[in-house]
């Protein structure tokens, strides 16, 4: 479990908003309407959403509980099919010879290539396993702070994502200016200041 | 509020002269507890790496990285001198007797390869929220140093005092 290993890498948010229900409820909902399928389609390249914390790759919230304390946890998990650019090489160049000798012609048009290419990742994207990234999540709701247990680009934007859709609450990324806007006591006259700020010139000349 | 995406490209800056600072504070032994506010004594030491930057005007950049546990920052210090700044930094934070490792961007404040003190992680099933809310708890405290630490920056920075008296402190510190 990410968030009790021994290293972390994360990346905060602050999230202000209520839940008509309360948090608790609201949460619960959220995560269960968009809890990650336990069937994916077979045919897709990724599945992402959320799941326990304690069962990752069971996503019931029904049973598995999401709050720990006063903290809400969970996890974010991406399953993901990638296939090797190299095999996609090697399907192409037989199918391209297949293709040639049916039809007679030494060459096979832009049209045909851009077809069997569809086809050779269609076929390989569905013999190809999801491999599954967890992420965990943990929500001070209290405190509106949220850490995720990633600094990756592409799980952060996801995480993004799926969160608005399912809380319906936008999370807003920590960092230096957010910082000062979000976390910060300034008066608006010194907000004013802190915009006007341009980097400094340290060498003093 | 400004629009995200911008503010992070714009105000990024900021976050690479509090690290700068952050080294500043360290080196000429500047009380860091009083300035986090903390009630426990706060020490911090520059770990095992540490990245600068410098605009060279022209759209290129000079990139500078040391790094190793027993690396001298002299490199780091000659590429101060010539107007770079730290981008990122491996820190060593003791908190009372607790002591946290980490990496921090300046530009993001995303944190990497964070270690806290230990927790008993044996326990049953039963026991897990107890192990939840304790590493909650830790992470939540140093992030709380950061914060603070980066406010307190802020703080001055927009101080009258600034210019007369951290920025010249500061400055001789680099050219020393």
């Amino acid at each position: 479990m990410g968030l009790i290993s021994s290293t972390h890498s994360i990346s905060r948010y602050y999230i202000d908003g209520e839940f008509p229900d309360g948090a608790a409820e609201g949460v619960r909902q959220g995560l269960i309407e968009n809890a990650i399928p336990e069937m994916e389609n077979e045919y897709d390249e990724i599945s992402a959403g959320w799941t326990p914390l304690e069962t990752p790759y069971n996503p019931d919230f029904q049973s598995a509980s999401f709050l720990f304390g006063t903290y809400f946890a969970f996890s974010l998990r991406i399953d993901k099919k990638s296939i090797p650019a190299k095999l996609i090489q090697k399907h192409m160049a037989i199918e391209t010879e297949k293709k040639k000798k049916e039809s007679g012609r030494p060459f096979i048009s832009k049209n045909e290539k851009a077809e069997l290419k569809e086809m050779v990742v269609d076929i390989l994207m569905h013999k190809t396993h999801f491999i599954p990234n967890i992420y965990d999540v943990l929500w001070d709701y209290e405190n509106k702070s949220l850490i995720l247990f990633s600094t990756q680009k592409a799980a952060n934007e996801l995480f993004e994502t799926l969160f608005f859709k399912s809380f319906d609450h936008k999370p807003i990324k920590i960092f230096p200016y957010t910082i000062v806007e979000k976390l910060g006591s300034f008066s608006s006259d010194q907000k004013d200041r802190i915009l006007a700020l341009s980097p400094l010139n340290m060498k003093g000349i | 509020m400004l629009d995200i995406a911008t503010a992070y490209n714009k105000y990024g800056f900021l976050g690479n002269e509090f690290l700068t600072w952050i080294w500043y504070l360290v080196e000429t032994d500047q009380d860091i507890t009083a300035l986090s506010g903390s009630n426990d004594p706060v020490t911090f030491e520059i770990g095992n790496s540490i990245s600068l930057e410098n605009n060279l005007g022209d759209k290129s950049k000079e990139k500078i990285t040391i790094k190793g546990d027993q690396a001298g920052l002299e490199e780091g210090t000659t590429a101060l001198k010539k107007g770079a700044w730290v981008t990122d930094m491996n820190l060593i934070c003791k908190i009372g007797e607790e002591e946290y490792k980490f990496s921090i961007k300046g530009e993001s404040f995303n944190i990497t390869g964070l270690k806290t003190p230990t927790i008993d992680t044996s326990a049953s099933e039963d026991e897990i929220e107890g192990m939840i809310i304790e590493k909650s708890f830790l992470i939540t405290k140093v992030i709380n140093v950061i914060d603070t630490l980066f406010l307190k920056f802020i703080e001055k920075r927009i101080s009258e005092a600034w210019k007369t008296s951290d920025l010249k402190a500061i400055r001789e510190w680099i050219q020393s």
